[in-house]
């Protein structure tokens, strides 16, 4: 079986890439976060650019980044998580036609409005014809997405694929979500957010993108050992699918280094993690990054950036850290993410 | 090669209720397209394939309360894996059973109902997370008790033949034994309204791979396989088995298909290449053929690269239940396996004058035939093409 | 140069977001797809909405906009021709 190596990374998020280095970090006045903006002309055309959304620039930037890092032109497959896609678009065309009472409509708004719009674009302007796909599983898109990298490349099917997780915001459909309480109605980013007892979170933007491949570099981040996504579960129970997670990839807890959690400040859901932050982690590093870079369908995708870059540099930034573990040699990550109690993943990443 | 065993299916479509309406359309050539009555619409003359049961009905046939969530591409789902799980010989699904669901919109039909009432009326928040396309899985899978692995794949038009493709994939791997894969879509406003903003629609039922052909017709449906490795199925017969797959991507523009076919070909050269078999075993082909302009020619293009000379039987059946989007591939996946079943090609209906620059007739009759392996394919936006090969057990 | 071209490609820019183009980037008998302005099958779409909303022009085969859409000139003949409002 194929290993699978994290040769290239690039991660846009409300938070600077380099928050890993300086350790700064900016706090936000609102409980929707757009994403830090790039310079998206220096990398697409702007014909192409015009008519895209965020997710569809964010996703092609971080594509042609981390690729150019992997040094391949072109990947054997595009395989994309987005849990609500391009909702964007998606928005425009539903509020003309409502507006217009399905009067007469213009039609670009509804062809970027399709799930596939990301994996489609990056695969035009890779002139790509590899194998594509899209996962839009909630908070398991993006572990759907890495479970079918590792597939591919674990029977050798493909060498190179390229994987990302991407989600945007909109003002309808986001504002939508603070009326259903998935958004909470305090504005509170930064450590605090985790330590508040009320429902709903701070919701953002993201994308990030990475380049798997069979063969490993000199300069490989880490390597994707496995994966796991479980749709329900009780709150008791994340202790046990953890162990059984472990032990079939013939692991024991203590191996685990550091712990990437999905903590998020929800009082209704944050239970998931409290009760193996307690039992199973007491002596692992703990993680969290939702109070710095807010939490979407796809943020797990952000954890794996995080994971790959704590095993790359064997260091843990300060501003992702909640308990004082200090650890001298990280071998081994693990990701447990979940949203509203449904669709729990879990990435386990190693040292290359 | 592959070899993954199906052991049971279900359908709802516009053809019938479940697996035997919709062979008997299919066998007399019943069409089941006709005038939007469910769906509220101002465009009530245009032909769709609709499923003439209502929600309420839907929901009283699966004993749901009243005050559920359930979008109708979900209840459309459940009434699909009810029928399945009816067939499959088992009497359950045990807790290890995955499912994987394709679909374009999911449960946009709530979406477009509640837009401007969400915040008007606190009864309508249970459907604030039905925009995005795994809410509707889940509830399907909610109704099931399946509670493993649950995903969406949500490709457009090729969804749930990608999602047929990873159900295989995951038996052949061994992280799954027991698998659910198909899709299910619903007729929206907002996928009526957009297709026909790219004006392909047509007014009249469509005429796949005629040269006259003038667009599409929508429909709805929900299909789904069971998947299994050899060990979980004992001395349960399969009823077919899935042999080859590919997915490759056009690349060429977000709507359109290109001139030669590059993303059907690849698609179906991975497909018969996964399979072992040449191409000259292929017996029948289930095409996309949606009755567009740009469809139609592109497949017959690359139909004409793959297999040369020997151009299997052919048919496009959606004159018959309509383009039902992220759906299709796993209709056509159940209408590829009945064909397998009753060793029979069903026909291509509308079909009078083949297409001038590529000259390919389909099968405008239905005939007995002896069917060992059967192509489908589904393609989509966004380049997205899929080719799925079935066998006779 | 009269109003209509000024107005046509004031819309064009607006409608297709041609962001960091000006009026006076876009000459009136430049080809506006292809090697010309570089506009594609989607911008078609485009334009046949831009002729029914802004002049009542309904055009029934999207074949026919071939011809019209070449240039800003030929559009402006189009619309002269056939406005209905």
């Amino acid at each position: 079986m194929n290993k699978v190596f994290i040769n290239g990374i690039s991660a846009i998020s409300a938070q600077d890439e380099d928050i890993f280095d300086t350790g700064n970090f900016q706090e936000f006045s609102s409980s929707i976060v757009k994403a830090k903006d790039q310079d998206y002309k220096a990398v697409i055309k702007p014909m192409m650019l015009r008519r895209m959304s965020q997710a569809v620039k964010m996703g092609l930037y971080c594509s042609k980044k981390a690729l150019t890092e992997a040094g391949i032109i072109q990947p054997g497959a595009i395989i994309i998580g987005t849990g609500q896609g391009c909702i964007q678009d998606t928005e425009k065309f539903m509020q003309s036609m409502i507006e217009s009472e399905e009067g007469l409509l213009a039609p670009t708004s509804f062809i970027q409005s399709t799930h596939n719009t990301v994996g489609g674009q990056i695969a035009l302007e890779l002139n790509c014809n590899s194998y594509n796909m899209t996962y839009t599983q909630n908070s398991g898109s993006f572990e759907s997405a890495l479970l079918d990298s590792l597939m591919l490349i674990n029977t050798g099917e493909e060498t190179t694929v390229l994987v990302g997780g991407v989600d945007e915001t909109s003002p309808a459909f986001t504002g939508f979500q603070v009326l259903d309480g998935q958004i909470c109605k305090e504005q509170i980013s930064g450590p605090d957010l985790l330590k508040k007892d009320t429902p709903g979170t701070m919701i953002s933007e993201s994308a990030s993108f990475f380049v798997l491949d069979a063969k490993k570099q000199e300069k490989s981040y880490a390597c994707v050992r496995d994966v796991c996504l479980k749709n329900r579960i009780q709150k008791q129970e994340p202790e046990q699918l953890i162990l059984e997670f472990l032990k079939s990839n013939e692991l024991d807890i203590s191996e685990i280094d550091a712990v990437i959690l999905g903590n998020n400040g929800d009082c209704r859901y944050d239970g998931y993690y409290s009760g193996i932050q307690e039992a199973i982690f007491s002596k692992t590093a703990q993680l969290a990054y939702k109070h710095l870079v807010g939490d979407n369908h796809s943020i797990s995708a952000y954890a794996m950036w995080l994971g790959a870059r704590i095993i790359a540099e064997n260091r843990i930034p300060e501003a992702f850290q909640i308990n004082h573990v200090t650890c001298d040699k990280i071998d081994k990550v693990l990701i447990y993410n979940q949203y509203l109690g449904k669709n729990h993943g879990l990435i386990l990443l190693e040292k290359p | 090669m592959c070899a993954v065993a199906v052991t049971g299916m279900g359908i709802v479509s516009s053809l019938g209720k479940n697996l035997f309406e919709n062979y008997q359309s299919l066998n007399t050539g019943k069409t089941g397209i006709s005038t939007p009555e469910i769906l509220q619409t101002n465009y009530k003359d245009l032909p769709v394939g609709e499923i003439k049961i209502n929600n309420t009905r839907l929901s009283n046939d699966l004993g749901l309360n009243p005050g559920h969530s359930y979008t109708r591409a979900a209840l459309l789902g459940c009434m699909a894996v009810r029928e399945l799980l009816h067939n499959s010989g088992l009497s359950e699904f045990d807790p290890g059973t995955g499912f994987i669901s394709g679909t374009t919109v999911g449960g946009m039909d709530m979406t477009e109902s509640f837009f401007d009432q969400f915040s008007e009326n606190s009864e309508n928040l249970r459907y604030i997370q039905a925009q995005h396309p795994g809410f509707t899985t889940e509830k399907i899978a909610a109704y099931f008790g399946l509670n493993a692995m649950v995903t969406t794949i949500s490709t457009a038009c090729s969804s749930s033949a990608n999602a047929i493709m990873l159900g295989a994939r995951l038996i052949e791997s061994g992280r799954l034994k027991r698998v659910i894969v198909g899709g299910t879509d619903c007729l929206t406003r907002f996928t009526l309204n957009g297709f026909n903003s790219l004006k392909i629609l047509s007014g009249e039922t469509c005429k796949p791979f005629d040269e006259n052909r003038n667009g599409l017709n929508l429909g709805e449906a929900a299909a789904y396989l069971l998947l299994e490795a050899d060990e979980m199925k004992g001395n349960r017969p399969a009823i077919a088995r899935i042999s080859g797959y590919g997915n490759a991507n056009d690349a060429f523009h977000q709507t359109a298909s290109s001139q030669n076919g590059e993303g059907a070909y690849l698609a179906m050269k991975k497909a018969i290449e996964k399979a072992g078999v040449d191409p000259v075993n292929i017996n029948y082909i289930n095409a996309h053929g949606t009755g567009t302009g740009n469809n139609d020619l592109s497949e017959s293009v690359a139909i004409k690269r793959v297999f040369g000379d020997h151009i299997p039987e052919f048919s496009s059946t959606k004159a018959l239940t309509g383009h039902t989007l992220g759906a299709a591939g796993a209709v056509e996946a159940v209408i590829s396996i009945m064909a397998i079943q009753n060793q029979e090609v069903f026909p291509n209906l509308n079909f009078s004058q083949p297409i001038r620059d590529t000259g390919l007739m389909p099968e405008t009759k239905l005939h007995s035939k002896q069917l060992n392996y059967v192509l489908s394919n589904s393609f989509g936006f966004g380049g997205n093409c899929t080719s799925l090969i079935f066998r006779n057990e | 140069m009269n109003d209509l071209h000024t107005e046509l490609k004031k819309s064009i820019i607006d409608q297709l977001n041609l962001e960091d183009m000006d009026v006076s980037d876009i000459e009136n008998d430049e080809p506006l797809f292809g090697d010309g302005l570089g506009l594609d099958s989607i911008d078609a779409l485009e334009l046949i909405v831009l002729l029914e909303k802004d002049y009542g022009i309904k055009l029934e085969d999207p074949n026919q906009g071939k011809e019209i859409f070449n240039s800003i000139n030929s559009m402006v003949d189009f619309i002269e021709k056939n406005r209905t409002k």
